[in-house]
């Protein structure tokens, strides 16, 4: 088993590890390729634009959405779960983004048996522009 | 209609107002396969190595979970054998409330998702609200959808948002 952060040892204000990807069409083809999300706006630059996104094709919500997932995964270890995670998606992931998924700690509370920590989320570009602003709650372990 | 069309008054329907908390029919996934949550893993992460969590059983039983668990955001109803063949249709140039918009998702969980499970939706329209805004008249739907598995556990809820505009 991993333990990789406790409750104990967090605080409110505390930022946590970054998760970054450059994504194309290679990220994207193998998420539609797992989700069956072979949408054309995520394919074919003729239909991004006709969609409205002079850039052309454009990245999934659901891929930022599992992004952050992942972060807050690589942080928590496999001991610890997400129970509640809410986005807004504010712009587009163009071709060759750098997506830098960050979160930062804003609650700690104890709910019966429950370790919960609330942290406010992002997913910010290359140029610094949040994509994705949005909460998780996630249940840590204790020390004993 | 084109483009240039004038505006709507109003771009929800009777049908959509008479579809407001209405839940559909449950639908069913298919049996959850290791390989499926291994594939899952792999593409999210690629191209780093995904947690064991999701692909090595060995290790897995050593966790609280007693096993492989499919990440949080897997998609057990991927690849329906029924599809209609309108089902994602190339966008051309779209009029007023024919174009729309992925606004955003909440997602609460209960018991993670393991191989063998089969899990059942159910989804209704739970919210819609007009404004006009920088697209001009635009309408936020709210969709709830309800995952139980197959011993009725409460499995996920997801609330997405669709901007139509």
């Amino acid at each position: 088993m991993t333990y990789k952060v406790y409750f104990d040892d967090v605080k409110v204000g505390d930022e946590i590890p970054t998760f970054v990807k450059q994504t194309d069409f290679m990220h994207w083809n193998r998420y539609a390729a797992i989700n069956d999300e072979f949408v054309y706006i995520h394919m074919d630059d003729e239909a991004g634009k006709n969609s409205g996104n002079a850039q052309g094709a454009f990245g999934m919500g659901n891929l930022r959405w599992a992004y952050l997932q992942n972060m807050l995964r690589d942080w928590m270890g496999d001991e610890a779960e997400v129970r509640e995670m809410s986005v807004q998606y504010r712009a587009i992931n163009q071709k060759h983004d750098v997506l830098t998924c960050t979160g930062k700690i804003t609650e700690k509370k104890v709910e019966g048996s429950d370790n919960l920590v609330r942290l406010d989320l992002n997913v910010i570009d290359q140029n610094g522009k949040g994509t994705t602003p949005g909460y998780a709650v996630v249940a840590l372990p204790a020390r004993k | 209609m084109s483009s240039n069309a004038a505006a709507p008054a109003t771009l929800i329907s009777q049908a959509l107002r008479d579809s407001l908390n209405v839940w559909g029919e449950p639908q069913v996934s298919h049996p959850v396969d290791c390989s499926d949550l291994r594939r899952w893993a792999i593409s999210v992460y690629w191209p780093d190595k995904p947690p064991k969590l999701f692909w090595d059983d060995a290790y897995a039983k050593t966790t609280r979970w007693g096993g492989i668990i499919a990440p949080r955001e897997f998609n057990p109803f991927a690849w329906p054998i029924d599809r209609p063949a309108d089902r994602m249709p190339k966008p051309a140039k779209r009029a007023v409330g024919e174009r729309s918009m992925n606004g955003g998702q909440k997602e609460t969980y209960g018991v993670p998702i393991h191989p063998g499970d089969v899990i059942t939706a159910r989804t209704a329209l739970v919210h819609m609200e007009e404004k006009v805004g920088k697209l001009g008249l635009t309408l936020y739907k709210s969709t709830e959808t309800r995952w139980t598995n197959q011993k009725g556990e409460f499995v996920r809820s997801r609330i997405s948002i669709s901007i139509v505009y």
